[in-house]
């Protein structure tokens, strides 16, 4: 584009190529036994893991007794997994075969009674294990977005003023470390004291644990978001201040962009924070989710309940897993910096 | 012509434990309408110092600064500023750099005026195909060359330039003073531009301006420049009058620089 940009590449290779001719085969060479041991190191390192885990798990299991048997090794779990990803597909057979019953009987009965309203029935069949998955992600995501809404903006006022993050400080210090087991009843009781609409678009115990989500993740990203404005170069400001640029625009195009970075941080460790609080909180609330669930099967108590708690854990674990590489693929997308931190 | 920039008794002091430092004092200046002017001294001099005053970013002490009959108080999209390191903001395309300004002070105009606005001045840098580039993907000289751009596209009053090619390799600060040249010469801005290369002042002010050393730093001589315009690098390299220039300016630095000092402690 540049000369500057021509002269200094055009020249070395030139130079250099009739040189040493062998050169770039030994490079070829060097580059795949590297390529190699990178990946040995990056899939088989992980592969040997497992199978040490997966083989002293099993170990482990056959020689401890607890009062309901043996505990499940690794093949029991993944049977009761499978047993419940089943269920779920058996259960909505289920549905779709009532729903064809119920709409082959209103038909019959519209027929014989012109002008009369069929009643409108729901299935009631219990939730799945994957409805339970679901109900969770819907909750923690609920929580989530209600902790940045207030998270960022509060974080944004605190980076900009000293005043204001004085102001704030000492109510971050004090409820940052506040667990959502104490949370949780206060949130239920006011939920249930303010919470009384005439057609409710939430149950309270999914509205109780998404606010307890949203009070204990809250902070990762107000104090993220805080540090990423109050650490903005001063160049970017200096722009800023000689384009005389308003308040709101300023925060906008210069503040917020500057801070993305570090309030994606933060908000990949609210997601994080969010998901381990929210098995806590519907585990009290009774949101039928996988806290709940897990609480079910503990009561329960019957032989498979160890395994099927394991089936959660690992869910758990793999979906709080994906939840982190998506906000860093959104992080990737949207900060300029491409997610370096 | 009459003054158009008046810098006078400007002093700049910061407060310390054992009384004020002062940096700069009564530093006085005059630019003419369409005048360059090169400001030139040791490093930490406190020339830097002066411009930023002039560009707002920095509170005056004492004296003022008056730019086109009115006293300035604060930064503005009045003053171009090219700073020393581009400043271009990284989530940002050069074009929209160079955007943000134009849209700040041309907030009457179309959105493809606007547009063109900002389109011509990246043109007239060199930039015309890279404009839709981000900063990183950027050579340091191209983002120097938006900086440029950025600065006159807002058609400001004044063009401030802090050490803008002091952190280019010699070939590239030799093409970008060439550059600034070419729009300067299109737009005839008045503009004040701290340097510490003698050549580069010679080759580019109409008059340069000699700074003593700090502390109390403030004018110790000015030279002007008659070279006719539009200049010619190579033309200017043969004429004996250049490098006439170029020992009064160097003679100034090595031993007049400290004359002001020395003075105050004779007395």
């Amino acid at each position: 584009m540049t000369h500057e940009a021509v002269n200094t590449t055009v020249q070395p290779v030139a130079e250099s190529a009739p040189v040493v001719p062998q050169k770039p085969r030994k490079h070829a060479e060097l580059r795949m036994t590297d390529a190699l041991r990178r990946l040995l190191s990056n899939m088989g390192a992980p592969l040997v893991s497992f199978a040490i885990f997966l083989f002293a798990w099993s170990q482990i299991a056959e020689h401890v007794k607890v009062n309901f048997g043996s505990i499940p090794g690794p093949l029991a779990v993944w049977h009761q997994g499978v047993i419940l990803w089943d269920e779920h597909w058996a259960e909505r057979a289920k549905e779709a075969e009532f729903y064809k019953d119920l709409a082959k009987h209103r038909a019959e009965f519209l027929a014989t009674h012109p002008g009369q309203t069929f009643p409108d029935i729901k299935y009631s069949g219990p939730p799945t294990y994957l409805d339970q998955i679901c109900t969770s992600l819907e909750t923690v995501f609920t929580g989530f977005l209600i902790g940045s809404l207030i998270a960022v903006p509060a974080g944004i006022l605190c980076g900009l003023s000293r005043t204001i993050h004085n102001a704030f400080n000492p109510f971050i210090q004090i409820f940052k470390p506040v667990s959502p087991l104490a949370w949780l009843p206060i949130v239920m009781i006011l939920v249930s004291a303010l919470y009384n609409p005439p057609h409710p678009w939430f149950e309270k115990a999914f509205l109780s644990s998404a606010i307890t989500v949203a009070m204990c993740s809250l902070w990762p990203t107000l104090i993220n978001t805080a540090l990423g404005v109050a650490s903005i170069d001063k160049d970017y400001l200096n722009v800023a201040r000689v384009l005389k640029l308003g308040w709101w625009k300023k925060t906008w195009r210069i503040v917020l962009p500057s801070a993305l970075p570090y309030i994606f941080t933060g908000l990949r460790l609210s997601l994080g924070v969010g998901w381990m609080v929210l098995i806590a909180a519907e585990m009290l609330a009774q949101n039928p989710g996988l806290g709940k669930f897990v609480w079910d099967m503990f009561q329960n108590g019957s032989s498979d309940t160890l395994a099927q708690i394991m089936v959660a854990v690992f869910t758990i674990g793999i979906i709080g897993f994906a939840l982190d590489r998506l906000m860093l693929l959104l992080q990737r997308l949207v900060s300029y910096d491409g997610g370096k931190i | 012509m009459s003054d158009y920039v008046e810098l006078f008794n400007l002093t700049k002091t910061y407060p310390t434990p054992k009384g004020a430092a002062v940096i700069v004092q009564d530093f006085n200046l005059r630019i003419k309408k369409g005048e360059f002017v090169a400001l030139i001294g040791h490093s930490g001099c406190g020339k830097s110092t002066v411009l930023s005053m002039l560009a707002g970013l920095n509170d005056i002490s004492g004296g003022g600064i008056i730019l086109a009959g009115k006293e300035l108080s604060d930064a503005g999209p009045d003053r171009g500023v090219v700073f020393q390191s581009p400043c271009l903001l990284p989530w940002m395309t050069a074009f929209e750099n160079v955007l943000l300004g134009v849209n700040q002070v041309f907030f009457t105009a179309s959105k493809t005026e606007r547009r063109q606005i900002a389109e011509y001045y990246l043109t007239v840098v060199g930039l015309g195909d890279a404009m839709h580039k981000r900063p990183p993907e950027l050579s340091q000289g191209m983002k120097q060359r938006v900086g440029i751009a950025r600065a006159f596209a807002l058609s400001p009053k004044m063009l401030l330039l802090d050490e803008p090619f002091g952190m280019l390799d010699t070939l590239t600060r030799i093409e970008l003073q060439q550059v600034l040249l070419d729009v300067w010469q299109r737009t005839k801005l008045t503009a004040l531009m701290v340097t510490h290369d003698v050549d580069e002042a010679i080759f580019l002010a109409d008059r340069v301006v000699m700074m003593t050393n700090g502390p109390a730093a403030g004018v110790g001589d000015t030279l002007p420049i008659s070279f006719p315009r539009p200049r010619n690098r190579a033309a200017l390299l043969e004429n004996t009058e250049y490098y006439r220039c170029r020992e009064y300016l160097i003679t100034f630095l090595e031993e007049r620089a400290h004359r002001k000092t020395s003075l105050a402690k004779a007395a």
